[in-house]
Order: C-alpha cells, then structure tokens, then sequence
C-alpha cells in the first residue's frame, strides 16, 4: 500500500481539508500521506483502504460505517493511546496508527475459526461457556484476552496535564446543528451567557454536508454565533446531567492539554443532539464496503473522498435520496436505487473479506463495491432521559420522540424534537433558545414560553430485513442472537441487553438499541412502543480515567523547616497532606542522640486547637473520656477521645494556659477531624455552651526536643522561664521567650520516654529556633530526628500510636486505657458504650511483646496464631530496639493469653512461626517513667 | 449534584457540604437501653420521601445544619442552623 491518494475527488465546496498541507503518517508499518483536516479513516479511505478492525466476538473485517465519532468498526492505536476513534480524530503527522483486535494480522486473523465455533458465543455466553471446570479458568482467560479489543496500555507513557474548570453559563445548549446555533444565537440576544458544546470539530451539523444553500446558512449562522458571544467549545461532549443541571462537559483536542472537564452549573440547559443514523439489520450488513447514507455524504462532502466505485442504495427518506446525489457528482456508479418507500428490500450482502454485490428481494443479483443504507434514525436522547424524561415511540416517524416530562430547566430543540426543514430547524432553536434565556431569568417573563412543536414527518418503519445480521456492531451481536435470548425468556428491553451484551458496547446504544428492541419486538410479538427503550445513562461520551481524575487540588504542606530538612538529607515520608522527614540516613542513631543526649524532632503537623471561654472544661469532659475539671492553670493532660461507639478516635495532650484558655494537641492526621469533632459537638449537641474553637496547627511552628541533655539545651535558649525541675515539672505549660521569639509555648511531656519539652513558636520563626537549638546544642551533641526514630522511642516506650496500635473496633478497655477511662463522669462521648464494654470484659488485650530470638522483627500486622489454623492475636508494631539491642512489639492477644511471661507464636508472612513473649508492660524501657521525671 | 442553599453562604454544590445523614437524636446516656443506644448509633429509616437530616458545610462557614429534604425529588423545604431548634 502506497500514498496514492486514488480516490480522492477535486475540491468540493464544504471540504474540510487543506490541500496544501501533506501530512505524513503510518498504518500498520505501511507510509500513507493524508491532509490537514483528514480524519484518520479519511486519509486511510482516500488511499482506498477498506477493513480496519476485526470485530469483537467472530473477528469480522469491518470497515467505516458511520465516519463518525461512534463509527463501531473503527477503533485504532495511535502511538502508545489505545481505542482512538478513527472516523473522529483529525489526522496529525507522523502518527503511527495501528490495527486493534487483530492477530495476527487483518487479512488472516486466527481469530476467524471463532465464526465456526460460533455457537459457544452466542447469546449470554459470557454466562454460559467457559465456567467449568473452574480450574481451567486462568487459562480462558489468557485465550480471551488475546481476542478481546482494547489496545495497549505502555507503561512509560507521560501522564498528560488534564484540566478541570468550573462554569456557571445561563444557557448550555448540547448540539451545534442548526437548531443548536439558532437556540445559542437568540439566548445570547437576550442578554444570558451561553455556552454552545458541539462533539464535532466544527459547527454546523447537517448542514455541513448540504448544498449550496445550506452551506450558505451554515456560514451566516456561524458568523452570527461567533458576533453574538457565544463561548463555544467543539470537539468537546456534554457527557451527562445531573440534579440541579450540573452538566459535565467533556473538552477534547486543546493545545498542550490531554482533555478538559468542564463541570458547569447551568440555568437552562438545550438539548439540540440532532438525529443518529440507524443501520439496517440484514445478512452481511457488517461487511466492509456496508455503510450508512450519512457515511457517504460526510466522506464525498467533508473529506473529499469517493467512498466507492459502484454503489447500490437502499433509501427511504430525502437524505439517502441526498447520498445518492452525491454519489453520482462523486463519479461513483449507482448501480440500483432500491426505494423502500415503494416497498422495495434488499435480502442479503454478498461477499467475504468486502462487499462484492447485493441480492435484492426478487433474488436478483447487482455486483457492487459499496451497498448504502438510509432506513431511519435513532433519537438521542440521553440527556432528557438523564433529566428524567421517557421519550415515547412515535409509530407513524419510526423514531422514539420525547415528552414532555421534564423540569422547566431542560428543553429539546430541533430533530431531536421533530422534522422540518434546515430554515424550519433554525427557527424552532431560536424559539427554544429565548424560552431558555427567558427562564434563566432574562428578558421577561413571557419569553418563557416554548414555541410550537416540530412535527415527525411520516417514515416507512424499517428495522430487520428477510435476513439475519448484526444489531450491535461493537459487541457482534445479531438479531438470531436477539431472537434466541427472547426464546430463553428474557423478554424484556433491560434483560436482553444484559444478557446478550447489545447496546453495551463502545456504541453504548447509539446505533443498535431500536434495533435491538425491534427485534424483540418481532420475537415476542410485541411492539417497539409496548417494550419502549432502555434508560440511558451518563456519560454520553467516554471520558478518560484522566479526565475524571483531572489536576490534583490536594494542598501538600511543609513546615516551615522543610528548607533545613532537604539541605540535610531527610528521606520524605507522605503523612496525609504533610510531608515530614522520615530519617535524615540512619534512625537508629538518632535514637541513641535521644537516648544518650539531646535530640529535636519537627512536630509541626501536630493538630493544635485554641480553646477559649468558661465552658471548656466542660467541653474537655465531654470529648475525653477522663476527668478535666481540676486541671490546674499552668499544667497539661493527656486525654483520648472515643466515639459514641466507644472506639479510639484520637489522642493527644491539652494544656491550660489561662482561666479561660486552653491548647489542645491532637495526632497529626486527626488534627482535621478532631476539629470538626468538637464543633460538631457544640454546635449540634451543646449550642448553649461557650466555647470558641480555633484551629492553629499552622500558625505554631512545633519542636519536639528530647533526651538527657533537653534541659540544658533549652535553657540556653529561653528567656523569663525557670526550667528547673522544681520549678517546671513534669506535665507542666509555661509561655515565654525562646531564642529572642516572643509567645512561645513549652510543655513538658515525654512521647519519647525521656526528660523532654514541647515548644511550639510562632510559624514564621519556626527555621529561626530550630537552627538556633541545633547551633546552641552542638557542644551537647544535638541532633534532629525524624519520624522514624521518634517511632522506634516511643515503641521502647511503650505509648500506642492511635490508627496504628488501634483500629476501627478498638474500644478504650481493649486498647489497655483502663487507668484513664472514668466511668463515674456523669457522660462522656462514647461512655454509654463503654460501660458495657466494661461489663463485658475485653477479648482482646494491647501487650507488649518480645521475640524470644530477638534478632528477629516480625513484620506488623503478622497474626499470632494458636494451633494450626486458630488466630489469636496480631502484631500492631515492631521495630529493633537500638536501645535494648534487639526487636520489640506491641500487639494484642487474646485475654487469657496476655499474662506477663506467656509465650505466644506468632506466623510470618513467609509461614514459618517464632516464639514471642509477653511482657510485664508496654513498655520495654523504664516502665516506671523514671527518665521522664528527671 | 444538587444545590444546597446554605442559610449563610446561599446556594452551594453538595460536594461543598459533608453529608452525615439522617438526623439522630442522642438519647439521655444514663437511660438509654442498649436497643435504644443501637438505634442510634445504627439505625436509620432510610426514607423515600421527606426526612430530616444533618449537613456541615465543610468547605465554606462551617455550620452543622439541619436540612429537610425529600429523598426522591432532592426538593429542600428548610435549612437552618443545628441546634437551633425545630429539631425532632
């Protein structure tokens, strides 16, 4: 196959293409030249190419049927983009276009024999074949993969930049035909903001291959559009709508961006989808060479390309009347016109890899490249089904129409409403547009009105012929398939399409459901207005996993320290929306600075909340779940919250800074939630109570600085505070001057299991005090820690970590806070479920554990296990203890298994078992907490 | 996605609001039965008609909101601050 352009024809007067821009590409391996404004099938057509896919099930050679968007057969591989449709893409160059679903080639596709083994696929064989025996499933499956469509996926592929946009238009009109551009044009003279989407490349519809007349129109109507301010956006889709008209709007081929989302709220939203050519249902319908009279007029009239040599036309309205017109100015030789509305039929299409001729309904027989079928039309109407319409079966127009049923916030327009003439067409959306304008609260009150409606001009009703053949392109199912379904009782429109797969396909029912429902009809004597259509739901259109996911809005934080940190080799960790340092090289070091000097940790992201006002004490026995009402100004408390169910929500520490001022800590992921906790709680349960919540985990810069030596170092430091043990001891809060910062808050609590402070400093000095520490620190041998030792510290230590020693079923009792729950407060969140927790007893207890081979570290979550198969107990952490010189856990067991010195078994992913031991306490070090007390 | 006309803020999307269902009031902790408890915590009727439910709009003032709705028709007949009376 060479670039020989054979069937290209002289210039016509609505082309699209640029024939002074030659654009190079590949197909299959083989170079072709197409032009500026091809599409792929077209430039491929052009050089006389016929099959372009195998289809999905019986691996037929299919070729283009619709040049459209939804054209079935004609899905391809552009570069490393799989499922590209052809009859829909523009032409680039240099593109490498390949064949999908065929192997090993197009012309000699094993795929074929399936053709002979057709009776294992036929209807609701997915359900049928390949079921047993079960083991034999993984080897079906890798057979079925092979045949099946899709494409590849390359792994290296660049994550394109998708965009997401929000638009608030009055009036969103879906179509940009003739009715569309007359309902957007008089919207937009009555004063609303429009927005016109159009899933071609252009405006204009219809009318683009028409005559001289209607190009004119075409032009006029787009001059006028572009003059009104009309914000339009083509190749683009309205995928779907939703309550309220919130309209996803579907934008394609923008420069530098892969696809655009547009979300558009959406006063008034027109409906102007025009119509869908049907196919006709008959023996070799599918065949390359096979296709609609639409097909043919955009090929000879966009694209320049003679779809054939010698044409048969079967015709059964003005449009196909229009394809046989154009065939005979493209030089194509009609070699019968069969008029159905003379009750003439053909029987059958004739030929293997392409149509070779026709048997018309007396038996005779036409030789021909190209048989074209216009038989009808499919009404889309998807949106007004989406807004809650079910359009209606118009018998006499052998099409579904809509009702009437809809909010006042959605309006049909044009074809999709009735026939008419293309002026007829226009003036029915300019009616409907001013109605749109006028509800969206523009140009007075009696534009609201809808002008009268198209009428449906009388149509022969033409859906299956003397023959069988395929109703669903994409999914290869055909009317006998159809026929058999309905034998084995699935006699209704939704459970055929289930079963048989028909209307499920890429097509997603836009060119076989009244085929598939008049089929039905046929084959439960029923009829296509007894049966109706199927509900079709969003999206319209394919939408890109890309699209949906769009450009991420999550904010990403960093304290502000996070300069220091990457100067310093910290390893990032993803905590939530922090991005904190895990280690800066080796953890276990930094545990011995902790254990052995003095070390600093940046706890910015730990959640902070300023409570203020008389009732906080109140609010603080109401969220925790132990006592607060004699926590004396100048001392802090560790608290945990629970939920009304009674399961850990969080834990933290809440300091009392004046008589009527507090600060609360909670977890760093939990600072959002807790937040919305004691609002929640407030405002719902206790509006009478005065308290002010006020969030400032950003505002404080947070320095955790820990070991022997804390002290010493931050004394050097601060300004106006006694830091002496005597004078500021243990679970204390004092304010005052760290490294010349004023507002500074300390307190004294130890997560690590030493002598340690917690300083929080306005954000914007954070950098300021943490160099200062370390700078002042370095003769004490100072050093930062990141998450990873503090993890290890407070594992020697013993304090569980919330989300992480617990989970969503670990009440207060089960995670061993006995000493702190007090279940003689009169209420508390969560106590009416901790009293019975308490009666009932735990049945699983928090231990800590220490492998008997303590070189060992049993990763967390292994299970520990009793017997062969009966499981007791998990491991919630572990770590090697740098400390102690060998692995330590915490975990649960269950409660007869949880005394001090029981040895339980614990199973490793890999399935061998090691002996664990249960400790005294959680804590591995200093259980007596004298390190902290120093 | 409907619109929620938020007493404060007016109409907003409902993806701005967290949606924390029906509205459940606490029962008094000192006599609540454990089947009275379980309701609470638990059981919802699930209408397809008008109930009375909590929303917080979250990404705009931050209220709780008590909200009448129809769970067919999506149609709000009332929106007003939680905790300010009118509530079941």
């Amino acid at each position: 196959m060479t670039a020989t352009g054979g069937f290209r024809l002289p210039a016509q007067p609505g082309e699209l293409i640029d024939r002074s821009r030659l654009l190079p590409f590949t197909w299959n391996g083989q170079r072709h030249v197409g032009l500026a404004g091809d599409t792929i099938t077209s430039a491929l057509a052009a050089d006389g190419v016929r099959v372009f896919s195998r289809s999905f099930k019986y691996h037929r050679p299919r070729g283009i049927l619709t040049a459209s968007y939804i054209d079935p057969g004609v899905t391809v591989q552009v570069d490393d983009e799989p499922n590209v449709r052809a009859s829909h893409r523009r032409l680039a160059a240099g593109m490498t276009v390949t064949r999908q679903n065929a192997w090993p080639s197009l012309r000699y596709d094993v795929g074929t024999a399936n053709q002979l083994v057709g009776r294992f696929l036929t209807a609701g064989f997915y359900y049928k074949t390949f079921i047993k025996p079960q083991r034999l499933w993984p080897a079906y499956e890798s057979v079925l993969q092979r045949f099946a469509s899709g494409g590849r996926l390359s792994g290296d592929s660049v994550h394109g930049y998708y965009d997401k946009r929000y638009a608030h238009p009055d009036v969103l009109v879906a179509g940009g035909g003739p009715a569309g551009m007359g309902a957007a044009l008089a919207a937009a003279q009555a004063g609303a903001r429009v927005m016109l989407v159009e899933e071609e490349h252009e405006l204009g519809g219809s009318l683009r291959w028409g005559g001289v007349e209607e190009l004119a129109l075409l032009s006029e109507l787009r001059a006028a559009v572009a003059a009104a301010g009309v914000e339009v956006l083509v190749d683009s889709v309205v995928a779907g709508r939703y309550d309220d008209n919130w309209v996803s709007v579907l934008q394609r081929g923008l420069p530098e961006v892969q696809e655009r989302l547009v979300k558009a709220r959406v006063k008034t939203l027109v409906v102007a989808a025009g119509l869908i050519e049907r196919p006709f249902v008959f023996s070799g319908n599918d065949l390359p060479g096979v296709m609609l009279g639409t097909a043919v007029r955009r090929l000879v009239n966009l694209y320049a390309v003679r779809p054939g040599t010698r044409a048969v036309v079967l015709s059964a309205n003005p449009e196909g009347d229009a394809a046989v017109a154009d065939l005979r100015r493209a030089g194509v030789e009609v070699a019968a016109v069969v008029d159905a509305r003379r009750g003439e039929d053909i029987h059958r299409a004739l030929g293997k890899r392409e149509v070779t001729g026709v048997e018309l309904a007396d038996g005779s027989r036409v030789d021909c490249d190209l048989l074209v079928t216009s038989i009808g039309w499919t009404t889309p109407t998807s949106l007004l089904n989406m807004a809650g319409d079910r359009p209606r079966f118009d018998a006499a127009a052998a099409r579904f129409r809509p009702t009437d049923d809809l909010p006042a916030s959605v309006l049909a327009a044009g074809g999709i409403v009735g026939d008419g003439t293309p002026e007829e067409l226009v003036a029915h959306g300019r009616g409907v547009g001013a109605a749109a304008a006028g509800r969206a609260g523009f140009g007075g009150p009696s534009l609201a009105d809808l002008p009268p409606p198209l009428t449906g001009r009388p149509h022969p009703g033409l859906f299956r012929g003397r023959t069988h053949g395929m109703v669903d392109f994409s999914e290869d199912v055909s009317s006998k398939d159809i026929l058999s379904a309905a034998r084995e009782g699935y006699d209704s429109a939704e459970l055929v399409k289930r079963y048989t797969t028909a209307t499920m396909g890429p097509s997603q029912g836009k060119l076989e459901t009244v085929n598939t429902i008049a089929v039905l009809a046929e084959a439960t004597g029923s009829t296509i207005a007894e049966l109706g259509t199927t509900v079709w739901r969003p999206p319209y259109a394919p939408i890109t996993l890309g699209a949906l996911a769009g450009r991420i809005f999550q904010p990403v934080r960093y304290s502000p320290m996070q300069a220091w940190h990457e100067a310093h080799g910290a390893q990032p960790l993803v905590a939530g929306m922090w991005i904190r340092p895990d280690h800066y090289g080796d953890p276990a070091a930094e545990v011995r600075t902790v254990r052995e000097r003095v070390g600093i940790i940046d706890v910015t992201p730990l959640g902070k909340l300023d409570l203020r006002g008389p009732d906080v004490p109140r609010l603080l026995n109401a969220v925790y779940v132990n006592k607060w009402s004699k926590l004396e100004v100048g001392s802090v408390r560790y608290g945990v919250m629970c939920a009304e169910d009674g399961v850990v929500m969080d834990d933290g520490v809440t300091g009392r800074l004046g008589p009527d001022r507090y600060l609360m800590s909670t977890t760093s992921s939990g600072a959002a939630a807790v937040w919305e906790h004691l609002e929640g709680w407030l405002q719902t349960e206790r509006p009478e109570w005065q308290v002010h919540v006020t969030p400032l985990t950003t505002s404080y810069a947070s320095i955790n600085i820990a070991g022997p030596r804390s002290r010493e170092l931050l004394a050097r430091l601060t300004e106006g505070v006694d830091l002496s043990a005597e004078a500021f001891p243990y679970m204390r809060v004092r304010a005052g001057r760290i490294a010349g910062v004023d507002d500074c808050f300390m307190w004294r609590i130890g997560f690590t299991g030493e002598l340690s402070y917690e300083i929080h400093v306005p954000a914007s000095f954070g950098l300021h005090v943490w160099e200062a520490l370390l700078d002042r620190g370095r003769d004490l041998g100072a050093a930062a820690f990141g998450v990873e030792a503090q993890r290890i510290l407070r594992l020697e230590k013993g304090h569980l970590i919330v989300a992480q020693d617990t989970d969503g079923l670990t009440k207060a009792f089960d995670a061993g806070l006995d000493a702190l729950v007090k279940l003689d407060k009169d209420d508390f969140i969560g106590r009416r479920e901790l009293v019975w927790s308490h009666e009932r007893g735990s049945a699983y207890t928090l231990v800590g554990l220490q492998p008997v081979d303590g070189s060992v570290v049993p990763p967390e979550a292994c299970q520990i296990v009793r017997g062969a198969n009966t499981i007791v107990g998990r491991i919630t952490s572990s770590r090697m203890s740098p400390t102690l010189g060998r692995s330590v856990c915490l975990g649960y067991v269950l409660a007869e298994l949880a005394g001090p010195g029981s040895l339980v078994t614990v199973q490793l992913p890999d399935g061998a078992r090691i002996q664990a031991t249960v400790m005294p306490h959680l804590a591995h070090i200093d259980p007596e907490g004298r390190r902290l007390r120093v | 996605m409907i619109l929620l006309p938020c007493p404060w803020c007016g109409p907003r999307a409902a993806d701005e609001y967290a949606y924390l269902g029906e509205l459940t009031p606490r029962p008094d902790p000192q006599r609540a039965t454990r089947t009275e408890w379980r309701d609470y915590l638990y059981l919802r009727a699930n209408l397809a008609g008008w109930t009375t439910e909590r929303w917080y709009h979250r990404m705009g003032c931050r209220r709780y909101l008590t909200v009448q709705r129809h769970t067919v028709s999506n149609d709000v007949r009332s929106v007003a601050a939680a905790g300010s009376g009118g509530e079941p």
